[in-house]
């Protein structure tokens, strides 16, 4: 099986979600990248260690590159009949994925888990919450695209020489590919990113306002840790989407998930129920979120939290 | 302005879903409701054509059933809906939803199409952009504010670290998050003038889409469950707890 790779940069990296999927990928045969980004000798090393075969390098482009990316992977696609073209669902991939989708006319699986390629290709995924276990099997004609969830394999280095890089230009796709991208700014001023983060500490509804979610900051600071939200709270308009956790935004494994007023909504658990430790605060006893916390605290957060960041900085002086 | 926003009727998210045990099919009832998330790119589109004397068409794909969701988008202030319900489209992905919803915009004409970045229920997360590539426009996506500029439109598009500000001249899709903006609630004189709003059903001949599913469902089975532990009554000391279990994890 000759399986292809999207990987977009971060921070002048491969993106840490597209090297867990080339981990993968590299245990199933034959992998080549798809590298959209600045790119460097590191870079590719970095690629090379995970497991990349080869590295298409795609190179040009100003604005949003998903159409532009599409038309070209398809070009690549037309030239070297890949058997899947594997994605990490973030922001960008999802873009690239949906627009490379109907540009080849190709079903894509979205929210993968897992994903096998014995001669065909089975997927697997979780609905309802997590509790429910789906395996998928496309048919019909490659590539199979698919889209892995963040966070379903553990990125590693298997030792892997320097790849071969062939840079390919992206091809001009007129007004589709006209976004132009303004400015660039940077919200998150210190601490670790949700998905790398070894302690998360979440709102929900039950903070009561967007103001009380600084006592979620006020906690996390002493700790270290990224700070995450319930789709309540982000439609709500208090907190952005990028701190979604849950079915439809991220899906987070940390060490600790501190949960503070969240109910425990399916959509929820599903993107933290795999937290080694899921500590709770909910002042309704009968929250589901106790279901699977193995500490919960019934309480008022706003007056456990105040208390837990006196208590954290007193340590840390 | 023409603008077109896709809409969804999603089976009650408070109730209970379950697939057919024989199709794996999501089992849908008569009674469905408005995807949440659809009302955040109906607000964004009524907005928009407020600012220019346009007009706000939603289309929707799927079973019809009471039409509880179509009839709450027309109460917020739809003009028009456009619906494909065809037994034919039963179970289609998300390719196949998107040629349909697709044709359907071309047929209403639009500078504007609208999408919720995912729905509630399947939350595939790439039918907007599907549609922008079988539409061949721009797709503005992830978008988490919306301001119309002229002809062109410019959003802030959510990234993993903050956000980028974007513009596209139009004709564009937009497909935004929750929170973009507060939609407004049905009034009264919106739900008796939804009543007699133009509702038009398209077979998948109409739009020309065959239902082409290429996946197949193997296996359904329950997830290991997690189980649950300690329960503390807050007595005002509750955090100290917390601070032994920060302790056994060794992350303090």
């Amino acid at each position: 099986m000759a399986t292809w790779i999207f990987s977009e940069e971060v921070d002048r990296a491969p993106s840490g979600a597209s090297l867990e999927v080339l981990t993968k990928a590299a245990t199933m045969g034959e992998t080549a990248v798809v590298y959209f980004g600045n790119g460097s000798e590191d870079v590719f090393a970095v690629l090379g260690a995970h497991g990349a075969g080869s590295v298409y390098h795609l190179t040009g482009g100003g604005g949003l590159p998903a159409a532009e990316t599409a038309a070209t992977l398809a070009d690549l696609i037309d030239a070297h009949n890949p058997d899947a073209v594997l994605f990490a669902q973030t922001y960008t991939s999802r873009d690239v994925a949906g627009r490379l989708a109907a540009r080849i006319d190709r079903p894509v699986i979205s929210n993968a888990i897992d994903i096998s390629l014995d001669g065909g290709c089975t997927v697997t995924s979780e609905i309802f919450g997590g509790t429910q276990i789906v395996e998928t099997a496309l048919t019909g004609e490659g590539p199979y695209l698919v889209l892995i969830r963040p966070k379903s394999f553990v990125a590693e280095e298997t030792g892997g020489d320097a790849p071969a890089v062939e840079a390919v230009a992206l091809r001009e796709v007129g007004h589709s590919g006209s976004p132009r991208v303004i400015d660039n700014i940077v919200e998150r001023a210190e601490g670790p990113a949700l998905g790398e983060a070894a302690i998360i500490i979440s709102g929900g509804r039950g903070l009561g306002s967007a103001e009380a979610y600084q006592l979620i900051e006020d906690v996390a600071a002493p700790l270290g840790a990224a700070t995450g939200a319930t789709r309540a709270i982000v439609d709500a308009g208090w907190v952005p989407y990028a701190k979604q956790v849950g079915q439809t935004g991220k899906t987070v494994k940390p060490d600790v998930y501190l949960a503070c007023g969240v109910s425990g909504a399916m959509q929820h658990l599903v993107g933290m129920k795999d937290a080694k430790i899921i500590i709770a605060i909910n002042k309704d006893s009968e929250a589901p979120i106790f279901a699977v916390a193995d500490l919960g605290i019934v309480g008022d957060v706003h007056k456990v939290l105040p208390k837990l960041a006196e208590a954290l900085n007193a340590r840390s002086r | 302005m023409q603008v077109v926003v896709c809409v969804k009727q999603i089976p009650d998210p408070a109730s209970p879903s379950s697939l057919d045990p024989d199709t794996h099919n999501m089992v849908r009832t008569d009674d469905q409701v408005l995807d949440d998330t659809d009302r955040y790119g109906l607000e964004v589109g009524l907005q928009i054509a407020e600012q220019t004397e346009g007009s706000v068409t939603i289309v929707s794909m799927g079973p019809t059933g009471s039409m509880q969701g179509i009839r709450q988008a027309l109460a917020m202030g739809a003009d028009k809906a456009v619906i494909i319900d065809d037994p034919a489209l039963a179970g289609s992905d998300a390719l196949t939803t998107a040629k349909a919803l697709s044709a359907a915009a071309k047929r209403e004409g639009f500078d504007v199409v609208i999408a919720g970045v995912e729905s509630t229920d399947g939350y595939s997360g790439v039918m907007p952009q599907m549609m922008s590539e079988l539409l061949d426009v721009p797709a503005l996506t992830f978008a988490r504010k919306v301001e119309l500029d002229g002809g062109s439109i410019l959003i802030e598009r959510q990234t993993a670290a903050g956000f980028d500000v974007v513009q596209a001249e139009l004709p564009a899709l937009l497909a935004v998050t929750g929170g973009v903006v507060e939609p407004r609630y049905p009034t009264f004189k919106g739900i008796m003038a939804a009543k007699s709003k133009p509702i038009d059903t398209l077979s998948a001949e109409d739009v020309q889409t065959p239902n082409n599913a290429r996946q197949s469902i193997i296996s359904v089975v329950p997830a290991p469950a997690r189980e649950g532990g300690t329960i503390v009554e807050d007595e005002g000391e509750a955090h100290l707890a917390i601070i032994e279990m920060l302790e056994q994890a060794k992350v303090i």
